[in-house]
């Protein structure tokens, strides 16, 4: 596999490279030995990550667990960093077959009033929290940018991390947006494969893929300081899509040296479409997952959202995890003025729903500080 | 004469500084600075709320201990600035450790963009150290625009592979006027005695005590090791040869023969 990236490359360019590669065959040829060699290995090559991701690693799941957590407690110290999303609007112009909140779902829709805004806000920070993630649908019409940007002043003064996780913008959107105080980005490709997410993504802006793909190099030229990128699982072979998720994060991080680059790997839910997930994906390899991305990238922070159970959760934290979510909810205006279960359904159904300050002590009873501030605006 | 390491007109006794990013409890910090009884201790800004009660990790630091509030987080000289004043308008005192980074994989310091910070915030009145790579001609630049002490790394951030770039440590505690700290990459207590043992005034550990299976017990020793050092230093180290000194010299009947 001839993989390095070349200079000035786009992701998608560095990508194109790999569909010449016979990625089933590859995985035929891993030995012991090779593995054995990459858990003892200084630098682990792009070749290296997925022989940690294929069929015979996982006899291999305790020693890589040990390499992991060692890793993780060496570059990040017992520390897992606490944020919460808040639902801001759930007007979306997308069809996309897995998402509560498409178009043709019988939702009832609601944006939050800049007053709504401020009163979740304020509750959210009244638990502690300092890091804030913003969560719309994608509607330009209804969710403007100018909405946001006047959401983003509100939260401004409840929080010292702003993250996005709104519609892919364009370079100058992000720019705009830095200005105004947001610090993160969270956008996740939901689907690498190009036919798979073709498929899964009927109708509305959504389905550009390359648009949506280069939206962290938009952000990241742009100089936004955290990006966190993700695949949802469950759309397509999971091996291939966390190999592509992994090597996505190592461009971003080669090419963005000074940003905090990090990823997420949630698990399709049912949601109030009623999508289940096309490939099953076991928690053995979601375990899997984490460990090969802490031993591939030392350094790449690792979100675990509130979509696996309390008790998984738990149990991946040693595993490589840097940031968890805490008091969440899908529902928009969640906290403090939608019911859960109301008629204003939960883009996806959450599992942990434990409140910030129970969370707080589960940490503290694995050996874990709970991190709530992490940033201050500059 | 009484040995103490003076730092922006602070009279300092125990020259291990601690730093505090990476403790599994805000209450474990408390225990290690009690324990080994640490007078300077670094705190990032990022992680400092004053707003919160429970949350406030200046809670749990000893009155006794001088606050050195790091600018963990700048990719550059601007930011890093901007979060010193921050600091200082936040009530954190005016010691500031500069840490710029533009590497998240490494950790490793911009000592271009860290020189430009000094320069503006000693102007400012700050008492600024600096944490750089090993570079003689950065510090002195660094030296002349009113750092209060340089703090090269050991080893790169959270590696525990010990005082890897002692060559040039020595060359910069030989020519500087000010103190060499060396701060990150130290594994063990024996490394940051290597590095008192030299000359340095002082050492700076974070990872090698948090992640220790004792961050207190760890703390203390790292405490003896860094005295330890400090008094070989002040002996002076006798000179250590590899091969043995003959009793009967073959040359003692020189002497004899001279009137």
């Amino acid at each position: 596999m001839k993989v390095e990236a070349e200079v000035n490359m786009s992701f998608h360019d560095w990508v194109l490279q790999f569909k010449r590669v016979n990625i089933e065959n590859f995985f035929i040829g891993v030995t012991d030995k090779e593995i054995n060699s990459v858990l003892n290995a200084e630098v682990i090559s792009v070749e290296q990550f997925y022989t940690l991701l294929s069929p015979i690693a996982e006899k291999y799941l305790e020693e890589m667990a040990q390499l992991a957590h060692n890793l993780t407690v060496q570059n990040f110290g017992k520390t897992i960093q606490l944020y919460t999303p808040i639902y801001i609007s759930n007007y979306c112009v997308n069809n996309c077959i897995y998402c509560g909140f498409n178009i043709n779902s019988k939702i009832r829709r609601k944006q939050l009033t800049l007053k709504e805004v401020d009163k979740e806000a304020n509750f959210i920070s009244s638990t502690g929290l300092r890091h804030i993630l913003i969560l719309t649908g994608e509607s330009r019409k209804e969710n403007s940018l100018f909405y946001i940007k006047d959401c983003i002043k509100i939260l401004k003064k409840y929080f010292t991390s702003i993250s996005i996780e709104i519609y892919a913008l364009k370079g100058s959107e992000y720019e705009e947006l830095i200005k105004d105080g947001v610090d993160g980005l969270t956008i996740y490709q939901e689907v690498y494969d190009e036919v798979i997410y073709d498929k899964v993504h009927l109708a509305g802006p959504k389905k550009d893929y390359l648009y949506r793909l280069e939206a962290p190099e938009r952000a990241l030229a742009k100089g936004m300081r955290c990006v966190n990128i993700g695949t949802l699982l469950g759309l397509n072979d999971w091996r291939k899509e966390a190999f592509m998720l992994g090597i996505h994060a190592k461009f971003l991080q080669d090419n963005f040296s000074d940003a905090e680059i990090s990823v997420s790997i949630p698990r399709i839910r049912k949601t109030a479409g009623g999508f289940k997930p096309v490939y099953n994906v076991t928690d053995t390899n979601v375990a899997q997952i984490i460990m090969a991305f802490r031993i591939f990238l030392p350094r790449l922070g690792i979100t675990l959202s509130t979509r696996e159970s309390p008790e998984f959760r738990e149990n991946l934290i040693p595993l490589g995890i840097t940031r968890i979510s805490a008091g969440s909810t899908t529902v928009v205006g969640g906290h403090t003025i939608s019911e859960v279960g109301s008629a204003f359904s939960e883009q996806f159904k959450i599992l942990d729903e434990r409140s910030v300050s129970d969370v707080k002590v589960m940490l503290e009873q694995k050996g874990y500080q709970s991190i709530l501030k992490d940033w201050v605006g500059v | 004469m009484e040995d103490k390491l003076i730092i922006g007109g602070e009279t300092i006794t125990n020259r291990l500084f601690i730093g505090t990013g990476k403790f599994e409890n805000k209450k474990v910090i408390k225990n290690v600075l009690e324990k080994s009884k640490a007078e300077v201790v670094t705190v990032a800004l990022r992680r400092i709320d004053m707003e919160s009660k429970s949350e406030n990790i200046l809670a749990n630091i000893p009155k006794h201990c001088l606050l050195m509030t790091n600018t963990s987080g700048a990719r550059n000289a601007k930011e890093a600035i901007r979060i010193a004043r921050l600091a200082k308008a936040a009530g954190c005192g005016n010691w500031i450790k500069i840490e710029v980074i533009p590497d998240n994989k490494y950790l490793l310091p911009d000592n271009y963009e860290t020189l430009k910070a000094t320069e503006v915030l000693s102007k400012e009145g700050f008492v600024v150290l600096p944490y750089i790579n090993p570079d003689l001609i950065i510090a002195r630049q660094l030296e002349k625009s009113g750092a209060a002490a340089v703090m090269p790394l050991g080893s790169p951030i959270g590696t525990n592979r010990g005082f890897r770039t002692k060559e040039i440590v020595r060359i910069m505690v030989n020519e500087l006027n000010i103190p060499v700290i060396v701060d990150a990459g130290i594994g063990k207590p024996s490394e940051a005695a290597d590095c008192m043992e030299l000359g340095c005034g002082a050492v700076l550990v974070n990872t090698a005590i948090a992640t220790a299976y004792n961050p207190e017990g760890m703390a203390e020793a790292f405490s003896k090791a860094v005295e330890a050092g400090r008094i070989a230093y002040l002996s002076g180290l006798a000179v250590s040869v590899d091969r043995a000194r003959a009793s009967s010299p073959l040359t003692g009947f020189l002497r004899g023969n001279e009137s």
